[in-house]
């Protein structure tokens, strides 16, 4: 079980470990939908191809989710959005990362986009839209790729 | 002494060899290559007996669709409330038989088109309902005692529920003539579909609130529709859909009764919903499977006499969750596999999803194509000429005997765990669906289960579908004329309704009086909803993964 107020591995981010820490993904469920299915399998997969993982749950706005990726010194955000309203949180998920000094921290995504719209996504700044039918090997893949851990 | 059929799997069915390893449903569940008499040993009066009488293995109805087809009933709602009752307008005409109403995010989670939460939503998945003129744009020239409407709202349905007897009201309509269902099912709110205001307790004494009230005042109004839909969305198999949707029903009768309802005067009112996922055989006896136990449960169990608080009537739905991105014409060939089951499962109304459905809401010509398969299978196949053609099937009956006993398994789990709430509170229906989930994500992954266009048959490029387009100028006006008849209401009445509101959800009377008087006052979706926040509190997402 993981939840958003998982303490911080310490030991693996700052003590002895002699590899470089491993990549920290705050997987985000903003909006006001329940369609949780997509994101916790997302989030489960990871793990287990080795990552840090936060899972938020449900139904969080966009401060939420840019504090938590503060507050956790993630490098990256997963955003799962089935809502409808992609065009409207994607967005003011980045300011706020922005905003915080979080500008570096890598957005991506996922959910029922429409991939006219996934491409004004990409404009913005999001790196990667996944969706319907995206495996998790190739998110996890495509997550090793593009995501390190910031400095 | 070896049975025909062993001898038969041992000589010449080994001899002729399989093409895989392992034969499961789309659920695991495991089949065999040939079901005989010796899988399927039932006293036929005990375990199907006939049409409409116990234990309605074969159905509720005696005459079924040779009396009356089953209801086609298209979900549909998006943008302003008039968007949508064009939308119905145009269904009606095309020869829908029933309305079913999708209501936008902020809606369904009890906020104002004009909160902050509701920014970017408004209108997008439903359409949108603040107050009580919403609602009277939503069904204006649908006279609400001709048309059976259904309702997809939880959370917030008590006002939803007061807005529509409200409007029906207002059109001349008594409440003992609408008929209708809301699904008002907040167990499985928990468990799957994640949409919810309050803690399990307090969300359950508002059902059982609405369901008392309904008895009294909207007598032929189905207070609450117990859904497996979204528990298989969510990711469940088959049986766990069947098990944790009749648990969460015999929940709600225990509430029902303690609150001293008598069993026969509210079972006949309770409704159900059921997904029609892609394995056919899976689904046809999952429903009959369906029908014997609650028909088992509501007379053994529950003490119910008349036989109709012991049918399980049911909607049903195509599952989303099938539907491809990838290639999407297709989803018109596994939505009408899909159909098809529901219909041999014998179920009383039906909604085909639209192959478009992945992408966005759908456009008029996906729904009307989806529409238009129900039509072909009710008028075309032949299929609606006799009741129960698979009843007696080999495997249909084995398969209905194996769902029965897996999930009555789960049931008396549930039972021993001190029933769905505290099933709920400790994770158990929500992990064992995760759990499902994950593992079928596996099997697609790993090639062990098949989804064409997607890990089999890929093509490269694709053409694009046209998808429907939410004009963002939907949201602007919506919180305009919120703003505007926020100001122009009699603030005084609305406070006072709103009082009476929380002092109903403190004193334990019902409320969905104090609701009815206070969305006659203007009073709002989000508004009743803080009086809920306030009194009960607020649920949290646990956020296990």
């Amino acid at each position: 079980m993981t939840g958003p107020a998982r303490p911080l591995s310490e030991t693996l981010r700052h003590g002895g470990a002699m590899t470089q820490r491993r990549v920290r993904i705050l997987v985000a469920k903003a909006g006001l939908d329940g369609h949780d299915r997509g994101a916790k399998i997302i989030a489960r997969a990871l793990r287990d191809a080795g990552f840090e993982v936060i899972y938020t749950g449900l139904h969080q706005t966009p401060e939420m989710v840019a504090t938590a990726a503060v507050q956790e010194d993630v490098d990256g955000v997963g955003l799962s959005i089935l809502s409808g309203a992609h065009l409207t949180l994607f967005p003011e998920v980045i300011r706020l990362l922005r905003e915080n000094g979080a500008g570096d921290v890598v957005v991506f995504g996922g959910g029922i986009i429409p991939s006219e719209d996934a491409q004004k996504l990409k404009e913005i700044g999001v790196k990667e839209v996944f969706t319907p039918g995206a495996s998790t090997q190739e998110i996890a893949s495509w997550v090793k790729e593009n995501i390190r851990p910031r400095e | 002494m070896a049975s025909n059929k062993e001898q038969w799997l041992t000589t010449l069915y080994r001899s002729a060899g399989e093409r895989a390893a392992r034969f499961s449903t789309v659920s695991d569940l495991e089949i065999e290559p040939l079901y005989t008499p010796e899988d399927a040993r039932f006293d036929y009066d005990e375990a199907l007996g006939v049409p409409g009488e116990y234990p309605f293995t074969r159905g509720v109805y005696p005459s079924m669709y040779r009396g009356r087809l089953w209801t086609m009933r298209q979900f549909a709602g998006y943008g302003l409330a008039e968007d949508t009752n064009a939308r119905f307008r145009f269904l009606l005409s095309q020869g829908q038989t029933g309305l079913s109403t999708a209501f936008d995010m902020p809606t369904l989670m009890g906020y104002d088109a004009d909160h902050e939460r509701a920014i970017g939503e408004v209108g997008r998945e439903g359409v949108t309902v603040t107050s009580i003129h919403d609602m009277e744009r939503l069904y204006g020239q649908i006279r609400l005692d001709r048309i059976t409407t259904s309702m997809t709202v939880n959370c917030s349905a008590s006002i939803i529920l007061a807005m529509y007897l409200v409007v029906a009201e207002r059109q001349g309509a008594g409440w003992d003539n609408v008929s209708g269902t809301i699904q008002n099912d907040m167990l499985k709110e928990f468990i799957a579909q994640k949409e919810w205001i309050c803690p399990p307790e307090p969300s359950v004494r508002i059902v059982t609130d609405m369901i008392d009230f309904c008895c009294r005042r909207a007598p032929r109004f189905h207070p609450v529709s117990i859904s497996g839909y979204h528990i298989r969305e969510a990711g469940a198999t088959a049986v766990q859909e069947l098990a944790f949707t009749l648990a969460d029903g015999v929940c709600y009768v225990e509430h029902a009764l303690r609150r001293g309802l008598e069993v026969d005067d509210f079972a006949p009112r309770l409704s159900f919903f059921f997904n029609l996922h892609n394995d056919f055989l899976e689904e046809i006896a999952k429903l009959r499977a369906a029908r014997r136990i609650w028909a088992r449960l509501m007379k053994e169990r529950f003490g119910a006499k008349e036989a109709r608080s012991m049918t399980l009537r049911t909607h049903a739905q195509t599952a989303g969750v099938a539907l491809t991105a990838q290639q999407p014409l297709n989803n018109i060939a596994r939505v009408a596999i899909q159909a098809l089951a529901g219909v041999l499962g014998g179920v009383q109304s039906l909604h085909t999803n639209a192959m478009d459905e992945t992408l966005a809401l759908p456009t008029e010509t996906a729904a009307t194509i989806a529409l238009r398969t129900q039509q072909i299978i009710a008028e075309e196949t032949g299929l609606a000429n006799t009741i129960d053609p698979l009843g007696g099937s080999y495997a249909i009956e084995a398969l209905t005997d194996r769902m029965e006993r897996d999930a009555m398994a789960y049931i008396s789990r549930i039972d021993q765990m001190g029933g769905m709430i505290r099933a709920i509170e400790l994770g158990y229906p929500q992990q064992e669906i995760a759990e499902a989930a994950f593992r079928y994500q596996r099997q697609v992954e790993d090639r062990i289960k098949t989804v064409v266009g997607v890990n089999k048959y890929v093509t490269p490029e694709e053409i694009p579908l046209p998808t429907l387009k939410i004009d963002p100028e939907v949201e602007e006006r919506q919180v305009q004329r919120v703003r505007r008849m926020k100001r122009e209401r009699n603030q005084r009445a609305v406070k006072d309704a709103l009082k009476q509101v929380a002092e109903a959800c403190r004193s334990g009377a019902n409320l969905m009086e104090p609701i009815c008087e206070a969305v006659k006052q203007e009073a709002t979706v989000g508004e009743i909803c803080d009086v809920y926040r306030a009194e009960f509190g607020v649920y949290k997402d646990p956020a296990w993964i």
